[in-house]
C-alpha cells in the first residue's frame, strides 16, 4: 500500500467536509441544499471509515463495507427526504426552510 | 306464617312503591300512582294491625312484662369488631303503637290526597314522596339501634324537605323547606354528637343493651366530664337537642309554622301526626336512660315542653291563617307530650307520665290529622287559608263541619272524647310532680279550647263571605278519611292504654282522677264559652280586645319576634363577625396562593415559549452547539 498521501490529509479533508456540511445545514435556506449538506456530513464520515480501516486493519473489510452500508442508507434517506420536500412544496409552494414553521408554540 | 318475620315488609313495601312511582310514575295516568301508593300503604296498614294484634293480644307478654325483641336484623356495615352498624326491626310496645299511628294516618292521608291533589302538577311525585316518607318514618320507629334511628331520622327530614317544597315554583315554599331542613339539620348535629358520646361510653348502638340496667349503669358511671357536666349528661342533652329540633320545641320551633307551605295532607301526615312526634318518641325510647342517669335533664325537658305549650298556645290565639293556628296547636300539644315525659317516674303508677305521653301522642295523631285534613277540605272549598275569607261554611260543608267539630271538642278535652283521657293523665302526672307545670298546663288547656273554637266559630259560623263560587263539599275520597279519623278520635280514648304501654313494660291500672279532671273540663268549657261569646256572631268585641291588649297582642301576633331574633343573630352577628372574615381569608389568602402559583407559571412559560420557534435550523444550531459544548467539556475533563 502506498503511503504517498499522509493520514492527516485525509482527516483534514473529512473534517472540512463535515463542518462545511454542518455550516450548510444551519445556514442554507433551500431544503435541497440542506439535503446536500447532510450528504456531505455522511460522506465525511465514510471517508474516515475507509481511511482508518485501511491504516489500522488492512486485512479487514468492516470499515469498507460499513461505508457502503452508509451510502445505501444515504440513498434511501435521500429518496425519503426528496419525497418530503416535494410534499412541502405542494403544501407551501416553497422549499425555503424558514417559511415552514407551523410547528411552533 | 310468623307475622314478626314479615315485619321487614312494612319497610320494604313503601320503599318499593317510592322507587316504582318515582321512576315509572309518569308513564301511567296520574291516578295509577295514587292507587298504587294507597294500596301499598293499605298492605302496610294490615301488616301493622296484624303485628299489633299478635304482640298485644297473643304473645307479647312474658311474665307480665312486655317483651322487647329484635324481630329481624341484618348487618349493614362492619367497620371494626366493635363498630358494627346493623339494620333491623325492633318490636316493643311503643314501636308497635307507632306502627299503628304511622300506618293509619299515612293510609288516611294517601286516600285523602287522591282527591285533594287531583289535577295537580306532580301528582306522581307527591305520591312517590309520601311513600318515601312512610318508609323513612317506619324505619325510624322500628329502629333497633340508635344509628339506624339516626339514618331514618335524616331521611324523614329529607322527605319533609321535599314535601314542604312540593310547590317549588312558589318562593315562600322553597324558603320554608330550606328553613325546615336547616333548623332540623342544625339540631341533628347535636343528636349525632350525642349518639357518638353515648355509644362511645356504651360500646354499642343497640337500644336493647343501652336501655338495659347494665347499659344504664355503664352510662352512669362513665366518669368522663366536660365543662362540669358528665359525658352522659352531655350525651343525653345533645340527643334531646335533636329531638327538640324534630319536634319543634322552643327555641327550635321556628320551622314548623312555615312548613305549612306544603300541601295540606303533608301537614297532616308529617307536621302534625308522625314526624314531629319523633322527638317525643326518641325521649320515650331512651326514657330509662334519662330517668336513671339524668333526672335533671328530664326536668329541663319538662320545662321546655311546658313553656313551648304555653308559648305556642298564646300565639295560636292571635293567628289568622287556619293552617298556622293548627301548626301552633301542634306545637302546644307536643309540648304536652314532652312535658309529660319530663314529669314521669319509672314503673307502674309512677310511670304514668310516660304512658300518658304515648297515649296523647296516639290520640293527638288521630285528631290533629283530622283537623288538618278538615282544614284541607275547607281550603279546597274556599281556596284560601285565611280565616277572614271564611264564615258560615257549616251549610256548605256538612261532613267537614261535623268532623271538624268532633276534632275541636276532642282537643278541647271534653269527656267522652279521646284527648280528655290522655290529657287528664298528663295533668295528673304533672300534678304529682310539679305544681307550676300543672298550673301552666291547666291554663293551656283553656287556651287550647279557646283558640280551637275561635277557629271553628270563625270558619263555620258567623256571616257568609263573598265566595268566588258556592263552596261545595269535598268528594267521598276526601270525606271518608275524615269520618274514619273522627271515629278514631272519639274511640281512641276508650283504649286501655296503660294495659299496653308503661315505662317498665308492665301493665298497670289507671283510674279517673276527678279532682283533676273536673277543673280541666271546666277550664276547657270556659275557653269554649269565651270563644262562643266572641266569635259566634260577627261583632266588634274581638277587635276591641285586640286594641286594649296593644303591644301584647302585636308581639304574640308576630310570634314574639323569635324569627327576627334568629335573623339578627345569623345575619348581623354570625355573618359579619365570622362568615365575612372567613370568606375574606378564603378569597384572598387561600385563593391568592393558588392564583399566584398559576400566574407565576403562566408568566414564565410566556417568556420562554419563543424557544419553540418552528425554525428547524435554530434547533439544529442549538443541537450542534450543545454537542460541541459537551465535546469541549469532555476534552477538558479527560485530557487535562
Amino acid at each position: 500500500m502506498n503511503t504517498l498521501v499522509p493520514l492527516s490529509f485525509f482527516l483534514i479533508v473529512s473534517t472540512a467536509m463535515f463542518f462545511i456540511g454542518i455550516w450548510g445545514f444551519i445556514i442554507r435556506r433551500n431544503l435541497i441544499t440542506i439535503l446536500m449538506s447532510v450528504e456531505l456530513i455522511l460522506n465525511s464520515v465514510n471517508l474516515n471509515f475507509v481511511v482508518f480501516n485501511r491504516i489500522l486493519f488492512p486485512d479487514h473489510f468492516q470499515g469498507l463495507f460499513f461505508s457502503l452500508f452508509v451510502v445505501a442508507i444515504a440513498a434511501a434517506e435521500a429518496s425519503v427526504a426528496i419525497a418530503i420536500i416535494i410534499n412541502i412544496y405542494r403544501r407551501f409552494s416553497t422549499i425555503e426552510v424558514d417559511s415552514v414553521n407551523e410547528m411552533k408554540y | 306464617m310468623d307475622i314478626y318475620s314479615l315485619t321487614p315488609l312494612i319497610l320494604a313495601i313503601p320503599f318499593a312503591m317510592f322507587l316504582f312511582i318515582g321512576l315509572l310514575g309518569t308513564k301511567f295516568k296520574p291516578v295509577v300512582s295514587g292507587i298504587l301508593g294507597t294500596s301499598g300503604l293499605a298492605a302496610v296498614f294490615i301488616l301493622s294491625l296484624l303485628t299489633a294484634y299478635r304482640y298485644f293480644w297473643v304473645d307479647g307478654m312474658a311474665d307480665h312484662t312486655y317483651r322487647m325483641f329484635v324481630a329481624a336484623e341484618t348487618t349493614w356495615l362492619t367497620f371494626t369488631e366493635k363498630l358494627i352498624i346493623k339494620g333491623g326491626v325492633l318490636i316493643d310496645p311503643i314501636s308497635v303503637m307507632m306502627l299503628i299511628v304511622v300506618s293509619t294516618v299515612s293510609l288516611m292521608v294517601h286516600i285523602y290526597s287522591i282527591g285533594y291533589m287531583k289535577g295537580e302538577k306532580g301528582f306522581e311525585r307527591f305520591f312517590a314522596f309520601l311513600s318515601l316518607f312512610t318508609f323513612s318514618m317506619m324505619g325510624l320507629v322500628v329502629a333497633p339501634n340508635i344509628f339506624q334511628m339516626y339514618i331514618f331520622w335524616e331521611l324523614v327530614g329529607v322527605s319533609s324537605f321535599l314535601l314542604i317544597g312540593f310547590y317549588y315554583q312558589k318562593p315562600s315554599a322553597v324558603a320554608a323547606s330550606k328553613k325546615a331542613f336547616i333548623v332540623t339539620r342544625f339540631a341533628d348535629l347535636g343528636f349525632l354528637i350525642g349518639i357518638l358520646i353515648l355509644s362511645y361510653i356504651n360500646g354499642t348502638f343497640d337500644f336493647l343493651s343501652i336501655t338495659s340496667p347494665e347499659g344504664i349503669a355503664v352510662t352512669k358511671n362513665s366518669g368522663l366530664t366536660f365543662l362540669g357536666f358528665s359525658a352522659a349528661t352531655w350525651a343525653m342533652m345533645l340527643i334531646f337537642m335533636g329531638g327538640a329540633g324534630k319536634s319543634a320545641m322552643f327555641p327550635l320551633h321556628i320551622w314548623l309554622p312555615d312548613a305549612m307551605e306544603g300541601p295540606t295532607p303533608v301537614s297532616a301526615l308529617i307536621h302534625a301526626a308522625t314526624m314531629v312526634v319523633a322527638g317525643v318518641y326518641l325521649v320515650a325510647r331512651l326514657f330509662p336512660l334519662y330517668y336513671f342517669t339524668n333526672p335533671n335533664t328530664l326536668h329541663l325537658i319538662a320545662y321546655i315542653g311546658g313553656f313551648t305549650s304555653l308559648f305556642a298556645a298564646v300565639i295560636a290565639c292571635t293567628q289568622y291563617d287556619i293552617k298556622r293556628i293548627l301548626a301552633y296547636s301542634t306545637l302546644s300539644q307536643i309540648g304536652y307530650m314532652i312535658l309529660s315525659l319530663g314529669v314521669s317516674g319509672y314503673g307502674g303508677e309512677e310511670g304514668l307520665g310516660y304512658m300518658a305521653s304515648m297515649f296523647h301522642l296516639f290520640t293527638h295523631a288521630m285528631f290533629k290529622a283530622l283537623l288538618f285534613l278538615g282544614a284541607g277540605s275547607i281550603i279546597h272549598a274556599v281556596h284560601s287559608n285565611y280565616m277572614n275569607d271564611m264564615g258560615g261554611l257549616r251549610k256548605y260543608l256538612p261532613i267537614t263541619h261535623f268532623t271538624f267539630l268532633i276534632a275541636c271538642i276532642t282537643i278541647a278535652g271534653i269527656p267522652g272524647f279521646s284527648a280528655f283521657y290522655s290529657k287528664d293523665e298528663i295533668l295528673v302526672a304533672a300534678f304529682h310532680h310539679d305544681k307550676i307545670l300543672f298550673g301552666i298546663e291547666l291554663f293551656v288547656a283553656g287556651l287550647t279550647a279557646f283558640y280551637m273554637f275561635r277557629l271553628y266559630f270563625n270558619v263555620f259560623w258567623g256571616a257568609d263571605r263573598h265566595y268566588h263560587h258556592t263552596p261545595h263539599e269535598s268528594p267521598y275520597v276526601m270525606t271518608i278519611p275524615l269520618i274514619f279519623l273522627a271515629l278514631a278520635s272519639v274511640l281512641a280514648g276508650y283504649l286501655p292504654f296503660s294495659e299496653f304501654i308503661s315505662s317498665d313494660y308492665r301493665p298497670f291500672e289507671t283510674e279517673m282522677h276527678y279532682n283533676i279532671a273536673i277543673p280541666s273540663v271546666l277550664v276547657g268549657l270556659i275557653g269554649i264559652a269565651i270563644a262562643w261569646l266572641l266569635y259566634r256572631k260577627v261583632n266588634n268585641a274581638p277587635d276591641k280586645i285586640v286594641k286594649s291588649l296593644g303591644f301584647l297582642h302585636t308581639s304574640a301576633f308576630n310570634k314574639f319576634y323569635i324569627d327576627e331574633i334568629y335573623l339578627f343573630i345569623t345575619k348581623k352577628i354570625l355573618f359579619n363577625l365570622v362568615s365575612r372574615p372567613v370568606a375574606w381569608f378564603d378569597r384572598h389568602i387561600v385563593d391568592g396562593t393558588m392564583n399566584g402559583i398559576a400566574w407565576t407559571i403562566e408568566y414564565t412559560s410566556e417568556k420562554i415559549k419563543g424557544f419553540q420557534s418552528g425554525q428547524l435550523q435554530q434547533y439544529a444550531l442549538v443541537f450542534v452547539s450543545g454537542a460541541v459544548f459537551f465535546l469541549l467539556v469532555f476534552l477538558y475533563l479527560f485530557f487535562n
